[in-house]
């Protein structure tokens, strides 16, 4: 080898398939945790508003740009095929279930995986390198509880909220363009979208944001007290974090559809 | 330095068990993948001692405080705190006789994002049964030891690194605990202010008789614990009449290939035989 080559560790199969079974052991072990110090005192309502701030009212202008101009954009490009048909006026009909069973839970959840997850991630991630998370365990202090917790609980109740703005504006959006753009009359776009949704498609819409926050905070929060190696690792640890929580909620969006549609039949 | 004067304060004594040890080490062995960083280790730390831990980088020696803590767990042996077996304690269990404890990390770990009082007040605010009154009494009592009452509304990256430091100390010391662990207190300071920390150190010895494990490069910060005490009437560090050095609680103990190769006094250290002892304090 030459001078200078930087020389590469290779591991065994089975070492990466052993570090790769504990990452998600470690992964299991906190989500249980983070559910378990729900019924153990103290409960940290507090650090709990605190998170809920921050990852509620800081990601609204994000939700409520992203969630008007995907309902306006799904408005205007389904415009041309619907009226091929001479279908335009199911237009309302599409926006709002597009919007309420799937694109609202699913880009809400995104937008806030990007800006939290990874907050999350490089918060924790921090306070781990530099011994602040060792420190609050040496204060008598459970970090899971104290930090893991609060964060949790936050995203799970703020994303359900986030996720009916995301709809609503979605719809306003859908609105725009078919009122401002297609001509179409809003009184009859509006009573379209209220008549066209069922209680299936409400029921679907709500559930993805409890499960989309929960996989967000758990996954943030993991990479952030699993994080390794100085500033770095930090990075490392706030990629892997959106990555992971972005590919996950797209992967728990297709089972969960597809377990509802056992549960509940197609609409 | 001198320091104001402050209400002594007699810390609450747990059970003491196992001959009077705050903290007992026993056949500890711990090895992280190949590499062995404590090889069946043994010693103890009696009940008001001071104990400064030495030994060359990655010989294991902040291991050990992490250990006592119970933020790590050895491979086998047992450790006993305040009595208790803290290899087979849950978390959960730990968390409560970690409250008996303080420690003041090597880069002191403070929380970057909360004042100096919440710093400080973090334990007794967690505690949740003190008053605001009495926590912010306690907080300031704790800073005045320190000598840093006026940056109780600061950030720690406001403060420099003694500062922040002694705040760790400050932290460490608010509850009165039992134990102190001090990782490397004056590593990377000026001489001035590892005095300060020194006498610092020597004052919750002397004043508060609190047993501390220290584990340290400096062995100049450890001979001035070893001949200084703490003179509560002129309320500063001062040097021992010559011969009664050992009347302070003070001992050594040395860390070599994972091994204990010293543990006694001051006395005992001057007079060993061993080559790399005499090398190393040279």
């Amino acid at each position: 080898m030459a001078a200078g080559d930087i020389q590469i560790p290779l591991r065994s199969p089975a070492e990466f398939a052993k570090e790769k079974v504990k990452a998600l052991q470690d992964y299991a072990l906190l989500v249980g945790q983070s559910l378990a110090n729900l019924f153990r005192r103290p409960l940290y309502v507090t650090d709990m508003i605190q998170q809920a701030d921050l990852i509620g009212v800081g990601s609204l202008p994000i939700v409520i740009l992203t969630g008007g101009f995907t309902g306006a954009v799904l408005a205007l490009n389904s415009a041309s095929t619907l009226s091929r048909f001479g279908s335009l006026t199911l237009i309302a009909q599409l926006v709002s279930v597009g919007m309420v069973t799937e694109l609202g839970p699913v880009i809400t959840g995104l937008m806030v995986a990007g800006r939290n997850s990874s907050g999350m991630a490089s918060e924790l991630g921090s306070m781990t390198v530099t011994e602040q998370i060792d420190a609050m365990r040496a204060l008598g202090t459970d970090p899971t509880k104290k930090l893991v917790t609060p964060r949790v609980v936050a995203t799970v109740v703020m994303l359900f909220f986030l996720t009916i703005i995301s709809d609503l504006l979605g719809l306003v959006g859908g609105n725009m363009v078919s009122s401002l753009l297609l001509g179409l009359d809003s009184r009859q776009y509006w009573t379209s979208a209220w008549q066209s949704l069922v209680w299936r498609d409400v029921t679907t819409g709500l559930i993805k944001p409890v499960l989309f926050g929960f996989v967000i905070s758990t996954v943030g929060c993991y990479f952030g007290m699993s994080t390794r190696g100085g500033t770095q690792g930090v990075g490392r640890s706030t990629t892997q974090a959106v990555v992971v929580a972005s590919v996950l909620i797209l992967v728990v969006d297709f089972f969960v559809t597809k377990l509802l549609i056992a549960l509940l039949g197609y609409r | 330095m001198s320091a104001p004067t402050l209400p002594l304060q007699t810390p609450a004594i747990a059970v003491k068990e196992r001959g009077r040890e705050a903290i007992r080490f026993e056949n500890v062995t711990l090895a992280f993948d190949d590499k062995v960083v404590l090889d069946n280790i043994s010693f103890g730390l009696p009940h008001g001692e001071t104990k400064a831990v030495f030994g060359v980088a990655g010989s294991g020696k902040s291991t050990i405080l992490k250990l006592a803590l119970g933020l790590m767990k050895p491979d086998s042996g047992r450790i006993y705190v305040l009595g208790q077996d803290v290899t087979q304690m849950s978390e959960n269990e730990l968390f409560d006789l970690r409250r008996q404890i303080g420690m003041v990390f090597q880069e002191s770990a403070l929380f970057d994002s909360r004042t100096v009082r919440e710093n400080v007040a973090f334990r007794l605010m967690e505690e949740g049964t003190v008053s605001d009154d009495e926590i912010e009494r306690r907080v300031r009592e704790a800073l005045s030891f320190v000598e840093l009452e006026r940056t109780v509304d600061m950030f720690p990256s406001e403060l420099s690194g003694g500062m922040r430091r002694r705040v760790a100390i400050a932290r460490a010391i608010v509850t009165q605990p039992e134990i102190l662990l001090y990782d490397s207190p004056t590593g990377g300071l000026d001489p001035v202010t590892s005095t300060t920390i020194v006498e610092l150190i020597v004052k919750q010895r002397d004043v508060y008789k609190t047993s501390s494990l220290m584990v340290t490069h400096r062995l100049q910060d450890a001979f001035i614990m070893a001949t200084h005490y703490f003179d509560r009437t002129a309320n500063k560090m001062l040097a021992l009449p010559k011969g009664v050095h050992c009347e302070v609680p003070m001992a050594f103990l040395i860390l070599r290939d994972g091994k204990v190769i010293f543990d006694g006094d001051l006395d005992e250290l001057a007079r060993t035989r061993d080559e790399y002892i005499r090398e190393y304090i040279a």
